[in-house]
């Protein structure tokens, strides 16, 4: 199938075959590209699949050019084609996060969280929640180490502190679950970075948010007490 | 009577509407499987009517599972029954019950997990070893499957349960309870789809705003049948979308169905597409054991027993708001 939008469609490769949309790496316009294709769900009611599928590549798409807008680096758009629900964006070249992260000694990546922890700080200053915030959605960028946010599909427009401290409650959940060892210093440079785009007053609401967050039904132990004596 | 060797555990269920007798033996399978459904004349279930419908059924229930597996009570090994998640006065009518029996004729006492029992009855009756598990119910909406020691959480209801929210728009707006199937059956004759709240967080659903959408409507004149079609779509696809997130993340072989509203035809038709696009298997558990039943206690109770959980009766304390992903289930490699 060729297409309008790209320059070439023979070397087209699956990167990834995810719930909601299959990662193809493509070119645009010669540059190296990556699409985004939200495929049709065939056990969707077809109305609110397609409405679904549109209104939510729109989102993405407009959530990662006010990213870029307000100084916060993701992918950047190429085109948005409605018809077939797909994002054309830049490749980027790197490693993730958790792939930097994990094995490494603490010391020698504090300087990644930090800024990652700046760049969420920033995004929520613009109203931007990333919705899937964790260490396979941050990626570092090969040879400068610049950070960049990939996958923006449960994102949100929000200022709301509860949102953004999801945000950040997931991230911190994303270190327990892989990098447990250095699970908390590693959250602690996070926020060191979010306090210098916030300021110490709005992260420690969020922080204590948190804790708030945690207290709730599915992460138990603490709470339960509360009702069972 | 009971061979020797053979363990019989006699399960109690008595979370909600549900009161039922199980009894499953080691040698023979399920024995018995008895259970009487408190349905209200109008309303939903008020705790304390169903807890004096399970007090006034018990016995008999119990008379008859015995009678049925052709056992007395002295060849019970063991007492299992449903402590928890539940509504609190029907949980304590059954494990006052269990308590008695136990006491009485001296047999240990089994607390066990009413979502555990789910799960573990659907891979018993369909021979399945570690699926991602679909338990949508009136009560719980929960995608899981094994890791490490325990059955965990990979996405479940932020508020009501799906089989809560069909029941009660069912019943605002005329219909009778169950609501799944006569909601399906309104649904079949529907053509236009009215765009409903659709919320999907994460790897989590939420229910209410289309409960209270949907009765807004209802109550507008929309037409009956295009409703019931948007709102048993939307409320389904929900549950499918966070099957399908789930599956990708934890990536397993099989899905499968169960809880009481595993009895969809609709629902089923919408997972097994779901599931064959990846190229996964797809089961249901049989209707039987769908929802909410004693054999399911009695054969989970026999599993705990095999590994000694059993509690003290001084001890056995009911837990409402006991989760899935608190119990260990050490028997998961063995069958």
């Amino acid at each position: 199938m060729k297409s309008m939008y790209h320059g070439s469609t023979n070397n087209e490769e699956v990167l990834s075959w995810g719930a909601e949309a299959i990662i193809v790496k493509t070119a645009f316009m010669e540059l190296p590209a990556v699409k985004k294709i939200r495929v049709p769900k065939s056990y969707r009611c077809r109305e609110l699949d397609i409405s679904l599928r549109k209104r939510r590549t729109l989102l993405e798409a407009k959530l990662m050019f006010y990213s870029i807008k307000n100084g916060v680096p993701t992918p950047v758009v190429y085109f948005i084609d409605l018809v077939n629900t797909t994002i054309v964006m830049e490749y980027i070249e790197g490693k993730l996060l958790k792939e930097v992260i994990s094995g490494k000694d603490l010391s020698s990546v504090a300087v990644f969280l930090e800024k990652s922890g700046y760049y969420t700080g920033l995004l929520h200053e613009a109203g931007i929640v990333h919705g899937d915030l964790t260490t396979s959605n941050i990626m570092i960028r090969e040879p400068a180490g610049d950070i960049t946010f990939i996958d923006f599909g449960l994102g949100a427009f929000s200022k709301d502190y509860e949102d953004q401290s999801v945000d950040l409650h997931l991230f911190l959940r994303s270190l327990e679950s892989t990098h447990y060892s250095i699970a908390y210093e590693a959250f602690k440079h996070f926020i060191k970075g979010y306090s210098k785009a916030r300021g110490e007053n709005i992260a420690k609401k969020i922080q204590s948010k948190i804790k708030e967050i945690r207290m709730r039904g599915r992460y138990v132990s603490e709470r339960k007490r509360k009702y069972e004596e | 009577m009971r061979k020797s060797s053979e363990v019989v555990v006699l399960g109690i269920e008595t979370t909600a509407h549900t009161f039922g007798v199980g009894i499953f033996s080691n040698k023979r399978g399920l024995l018995a499987n008895i259970n009487d459904s408190y349905i209200p004349p109008e309303g939903g279930i008020h705790p304390r009517e169903a807890a004096e419908h399970h007090a006034s059924v018990a016995h008999e229930v119990l008379a008859k599972a015995l009678s049925t597996a052709g056992l007395s009570i002295q060849d019970i090994s063991a007492i299992a029954a449903s402590f928890g998640p539940g509504l609190g006065p029907c949980l304590r009518v059954g494990c006052s019950v269990a308590r008695a029996l136990a006491a009485y004729f001296e047999k240990p006492l089994v607390p066990v997990n009413h979502c555990v029992a789910h799960i573990e009855i659907a891979r018993y009756l369909l021979k399945v070893k570690d699926p991602l598990v679909v338990y949508v119910s009136g009560g719980n909406t929960i995608i899981a499957a094994y890791s490490d020691g325990r059955y965990r959480v990979f996405g479940e209801t932020l508020d009501i349960a799906l089989g809560n929210c069909l029941d009660v728009f069912a019943r605002e707006i005329g219909l009778n309870f169950p609501g799944p199937p006569i909601l399906e059956k309104y649904a079949e004759k529907g053509k236009r789809y009215i765009e409903l709240p659709y919320v999907v967080k994460g790897q989590d659903l939420s229910l209410s705003g289309l409960l209270t959408k949907g009765l807004e409507l209802a109550s507008g004149g929309v037409p009956l049948e295009d409703l019931c079609f948007s709102f048993v779509e939307t409320a389904y696809d929900m549950v499918v979308e966070v099957t399908e997130r789930a599956l990708a993340h934890t990536r397993k072989k099989v899905v499968v169905l169960t809880g009481g509203v595993a009895r969809s035809k609709l629902l089923q038709r919408k997972l097994k597409e779901m599931c064959s696009s990846h190229s996964v298997e797809f089961k249901t558990v049989p209707k039987e054991y769908a929802g909410d039943n004693g054999g399911m206690i009695a054969y989970t109770g026999y599993l705990c027993i095999k590994h000694d959980i059993t509690v003290p009766i001084e001890k056995s304390y009911i837990k409402p708001r006991w989760r899935l992903d608190e119990v260990d289930v050490p028997w998961f490699d063995e069958q």
